[in-house]
């Protein structure tokens, strides 16, 4: 990217190397990109900075002057440095021209230790009982750079406990060290300014104002970025402590931005959501709606096994009465309704499901909108329906075609109809005109209307259970991975969709969803050259930023 | 032929053939073989200052009596109780195994072993009647034979158990057994010189007459043939009980099984009774082997000042008992082995028998016959 | 690099292995002989002698958990135990003390706490993690059970083999 007026480089010595960084660089971020970590806690980078901690007090210098305002020269043609006596904080300054900043002078490591003695003098240490323990940065900076002892002798100041904020937020104003991140978050980002500090002196402490709990949809995220356990999530409250949790790196399918998450799960169960950073997607947030819709998929209920008119069969037996149904039909009277939430890997195989079937034009998404609330819930609730649009599995307009289908179905011109991973009840039909059809063949994750009629059902992986690629409504193709293993005999969609295209058709030698991706870059133009290792965790964009917002209205 | 079938000579012969198969395999060598495997727990144990199996007796207390029966040491029930273990625990086959080959494999380990004790004499004469099941003038070369055979239950358990311990186990039985095999029968052709017979009896017989090959004075001062003849039949001794150290694959030479390295060798995979054939038959062959070293070199049943079975059916039991006392000798002293020696490493093992054993057995050959000619 | 190690020269007496063959077997049968004329006395005979009584202080037996003089759970479930246990035999389900608990300023206790007594190695790790100091080894070593169901320690056999703990221990007191 290059703007009109070119940013001005300074000279900053940091731990003694002279470095270049921008104008307007943070002195804490100008140490991090040098490589220099400096411990903080109220310093955010997506926030304000209030310097109210007191951790990342560094030593800092600015070049002599000669008395005619000319930098010293030292002996070694850099300005020579005129140390400030007494520690400054590196969060709230910005570089400039010749500056000098120590991270690990004495002094540094003296002020650091002073100032855990301090923020640890009313802190309850009960690390046994704090969610937070394992991820906390009180723990953290304390074994780096604090003391082992407390010298303090009088009694700690006993302050409120387990305190409702909000419905997904509990606070231990015990355990709170003032930094005020929460209160920054919700008044500058999700602009709902509803925390604040209260009483003085040592009892100051986090407060909801008493007429404006914290209900934003944005909430948990205090709970990210709280350093310690004071603000905690109540849904994974006392669940489960956070070293057991095996994390994997995955998106977020609850609606078309695609924001970055990590899945924390133990022994096949997701113990909670949180987000992950990709400044080009969802920065480091995520809405409370997104992170707690995951519990339906452990559900008890959850499709365990294939099943023929309700009987259970084999997963061979399934497959083969499904193809055997299918070929049966004319491609006439068969119809085909898809899923916006399917991967790109999956929709290609029921593109591919679609041309050997030689469906025409009957086959759609089911779309799903939603009121966009201007931030990271963005209006189409599908998190693919740019995949299926590239892949031709709807047109321009998703849901086009179902009234055609379900009219097709009514008057009895379809007799086959094939749902993968959706609702048909939600696409105009009713379950008396299921009751009609002679096929119904429906791959999903939980029982709904469709699949208690289906002929043949098979039971599919949710998103967290599988691997695939998915493009959001900014054309950004990004990348799913597997956090947990499917229940019971329930199986991958694209090994499924394999199966069903083999039995209708024949081999086509597909192991691996890597395969599946190769062989969709081969064919669409727009994946050419990419695989899925090559998307990374970030992704990568695919399309055209703006052309897709546009298509999108 | 037929007149040969029906006469009272033939039921005679299948008589005595039949008590003296069931006498020596159930009555003999079955109890000798449980009862090895116990002394061979207790010996061990003893020679590593432990107490080994002592507890079990034999709970007669359910039959009625007022206490359990637990005699001399203690654990002499113990042999009763492994079996009774082997029988009733699950026979596991793993899935991946070659089903027929890891069935037949734990026969062929058993069975060679024990139809080579046949051609074995196992006492003079007892009512008349020989000791020995089959009195075959080839006695020596039929025991060579048979006992080759039971390479292949090893090789087979390994091959067909389709997983890597016991398929190294079974290569390395392979070329174990078969190397040292030839030591073992050149060991064997000075005695055979020296007697001038390979049947076994016959052998036998001319160390009753002339002396123990090995203590050649048991039959009075011997001459000077004797004496000379001692020193090939020594080294002759030494190298045919190392070869049947191998054979039997006991250690030092119990590559094909080695725990430390290889689990449990080619019966890895086994379990149960088919373990149980696998464990029986490696005794079994030991029993075998100490026969056959008690009639080549030992003087067989022979004890001196003690009659053979034609001066009554007492002296024939005692001809019996000392025949097994020597071979319970021989067997303490390969368990003594076992408890003293490591194992080789297999290129050693490998040099042992082509380069050492191979060689002093062959040139030993010569020797005996250079003797034999020039006393004649 | 490689690494040449010294082969010593051996004479042909000791190339020939006999005699020190001759000498191990005369080893194996001292020992043998030692122990039939009852020289040797080793063992102990274990479920007739046993050796309750010598039992020293850091035996580690049977993981036990405790609770403090005034009845409360010492147990906090903060699962570092099940962290640390190398055979992972132990299992923690924690739950929420509820508001009207006279300890509902711990707010946090274990709902289930089970130790599979099959997979226990009695390595005392669980002891040397409880922050809480709520779990210990005790004396108990003959855990036995007809069934794997049987064998599996809940929390109420856990504070009924522990019971009362007062104090500290003593590799936390400074005063000692």
């Amino acid at each position: 990217m290059s703007t009109a007026t070119e940013v001005q480089m300074l000279n900053v010595q940091i731990d003694g190397v002279w470095l270049q960084f921008p104008k307007g660089t943070r002195v804490i971020e100008a140490c991090k990109q040098a490589a220099k970590f400096i411990p903080h806690y109220c310093y955010h980078e997506k926030l304000t900075s209030p310097g109210n901690c007191r951790m990342c007090l560094v030593e800092m210098g600015m070049p002599k002057m000669t008395p005619d305002r000319k930098p010293v020269i030292g002996a070694d043609g850099k300005p020579e440095i005129g140390w400030i006596p007494r520690p400054q904080i590196s969060c709230a300054q910005d570089v400039a021209e010749g500056m000098g900043i120590r991270t690990s002078s004495p002094m540094v490591e003296e002020c650091r230790k002073g100032v855990m003695e301090f923020l640890l003098i009313n802190h309850p240490l009960d690390c046994p009982i704090c969610d937070q323990a394992g991820e906390c940065k009180l723990q953290e900076y304390s074994v780096e750079v604090g003391q082992g002892e407390s010298r303090f002798l009088d009694h700690k100041v006993k302050k409120p406990k387990n305190v409702e904020l909000g419905p997904r937020v509990t606070l231990d104003a015990e355990r709170c060290i003032l930094c005020t991140r929460c209160i920054r978050f919700m008044k500058e980002v999700a602009k709902d300014d509803c925390i604040g500090i209260v009483e003085r002196g040592s009892y100051n402490s986090i407060a909801c104002h008493p007429d404006k709990p914290l209900v934003s949809n944005y909430s948990l995220n205090t709970v990210d970025i709280c350093p310690v356990g004071a603000l905690t999530s109540t849904d994974f409250r006392f669940k489960m402590r956070v070293w057991f949790l095996k994390e994997a790196k995955t998106i977020d399918v609850n609606c078309g931005t695609g924001a970055n998450i990590t899945i924390g799960s133990r022994e096949n169960v997701i113990y909670r959501i949180t987000p992950r950073d990709n400044d080009d997607v969802n920065g480091c947030w995520l809405p409370d709606s997104h992170r707690l819709n995951f519990k339906y998929v452990g559900d008890e209920r959850r499709l365990k096994a294939p099943m023929v008119k309700g009987e259970p069969v084999e997963w061979r037996t399934a497959i083969a009465i499904a193809a055997e149904m299918l070929k049966a039909h004319s491609t006439a009277s068969t119809a085909l309704i898809a899923s916006a939430r399917a991967t790109n890997e999956e929709l290609w195989l029921t593109r591919r499901l679609i041309d050997e079937l030689e469906i025409d034009k009957q086959h759609d998404v089911i779309p799903r909108i939603g009121e966009p609330d201007g931030m990271l819930v963005a209006a189409d609730r599908n998190p693919n329906t740019t995949g299926a649009k590239l892949l031709d599995l709807c047109t321009n307009r998703p849901g086009y075609r179902l009234k055609k289908i379900a009219d097709g179905v009514r008057n009895g011109s379809i007799k086959a109809l094939v749902c993968l991973g959706e609702d048909a009840t939600k696409a105009g039909l009713t379950e008396d005109d299921l009751k009609k059809l002679d096929a119904l063949i429906v791959m999903d994750i939980l029982p709904n209307k469709t699949t208690a009629h289906a002929t043949v059902l098979l039971p599919a992986s949710a998103w967290c259970e599988k691997r695939g690629s998915m493009i959001n409504v900014k054309g950004r193709l990004q990348r799913l991975n597997k956090a947990v293993n499917a229940p019971g005999q329930a199986r991958d969609d694209w090994e499924i969709l394999r199966d069903l295209i083999q039995a209708v058709s024949g081999s086509n030698g597909l192991y691996l969803i890597e395969d599946v991706f190769k062989q969709m870059a081969a064919k669409v133009k727009e994946f050419a050259n990419l695989s899925l290792s090559k998307i990374g965790d970030l992704g990568v964009q695919l399309l055209d930023e703006k052309k897709e917002e546009e298509a999108a209205k | 032929m037929m007149s040969f079938l029906s006469s009272s000579d033939f039921w005679f012969l299948v008589g005595t053939s039949l008590a003296k198969t069931i006498f020596l395999i159930f009555l003999v060598v079955l109890p000798m073989v449980s009862y090895t495997v116990y002394a061979e727990r207790r010996v061990s144990a003893a020679m590593q200052d432990r107490s080994g199996p002592n507890r079990v007796g034999f709970p007669i207390s359910l039959l009625g009596f007022k206490k359990d029966f637990s005699p001399f040491l203690g654990g002499l029930g113990q042999p009763v109780a492994d079996a009774v273990k082997f029988l009733l625990k699950e026979d596991f086959v793993p899935g991946h195994v070659n089903k027929p080959y890891f069935w037949l494999a734990p026969c062929l380990a058993m069975i060679p072993s024990i139809v080579v004790l046949a051609a074995i004499p196992f006492g003079s004469t007892f009512l008349g009647v020989d000791m020995v099941v089959a009195n075959l003038n080839v006695g020596i070369l039929y025991i060579f034979a048979i006992s080759s055979v039971g390479v292949y239950g090893i090789v087979l358990a390994g091959w067909s158990s389709n997983s890597k311990y016991p398929f190294l186990g079974g290569i390395r039985s392979t070329s174990q057994m078969i190397s040292y095999e030839l030591g073992l029968g050149f060991s064997a052709v000075p005695v055979l010189l020296i007697a001038g017979s390979t049947s076994l009896t016959k052998i036998t017989q001319y160390q009753v007459d002339h002396g123990w090959l090995l203590l050649p004075f048991t039959a009075g001062m011997p001459g000077l043939r004797e004496i000379l003849l001692w020193i090939p039949v020594v080294i002759a001794f030494v190298t045919f009980t190392i070869c049947m150290f191998a054979e039997t694959n006991r250690l030092p030479f119990d590559l094909p099984e080695s725990e430390t390295e290889l689990v449990a060798g080619y019966h890895t995979e086994y379990s149960s009774m088919k373990f149980a054939l696998f464990f029986l038959g490696e005794y079994t062959a030991m029993i075998a082997g100490s026969s056959l070293i008690v009639v080549l070199f030992l003087g067989g049943w022979n004890f001196p000042f003690i009659p053979d079975g034609s001066a009554g059916w007492f002296w024939g039991l005692v001809n019996i008992s000392v025949f097994f006392g020597k071979v319970a000798v021989l067997l303490f002293f390969f368990i003594w082995v076992r408890w003293t020696l490591p194992r080789f490493r297999y290129d050693q093992l490998m040099k042992l028998g082509w380069l050492y054993i191979f060689e002093i057995a062959l040139v030993n050959v010569f020797l005996t016959a250079g003797i034999l000619a020039f006393t004649k | 690099m490689a690494y040449v190690v010294p082969r010593p020269n051996l004479t042909w007496k000791e190339k020939m292995y006999l005699p020190s063959i001759v000498a191990g077997l005369m080893v194996t049968i001292k020992h043998l002989k030692n122990m039939l004329s009852g020289k040797t006395k080793v063992l102990m005979q274990y479920p007739e002698e046993k050796w309750d009584a010598h039992m020293p202080e850091h035996y580690r037996g049977a993981p036990t958990l405790v609770k403090d003089t005034k009845d409360r759970e010492r147990c906090v479930a903060c699962q570092l135990c099940e962290f640390i246990c190398p055979p992972r035999a132990i299992t923690i389900v924690p739950e929420e003390i509820p508001g009207d608990s006279k300890w509902a300023k711990v707010e946090k206790r274990p709902l289930k706490f089970d130790i599979d007594m099959i997979r226990c190695i009695y390595c005392g790790m669980c002891e040397e993690v409880c922050p809480e100091q709520a779990i210990f080894l005790r004396k108990d070593y003959a855990i036995t059970g007809i069934t794997r169901a049987e064998m599996v320690h809940d929390k109420k056999k856990l504070y009924e083999l522990g019971g009362v703990f007062d104090g500290l221990v003593q590799k936390w007191n400074p005063l000692k």
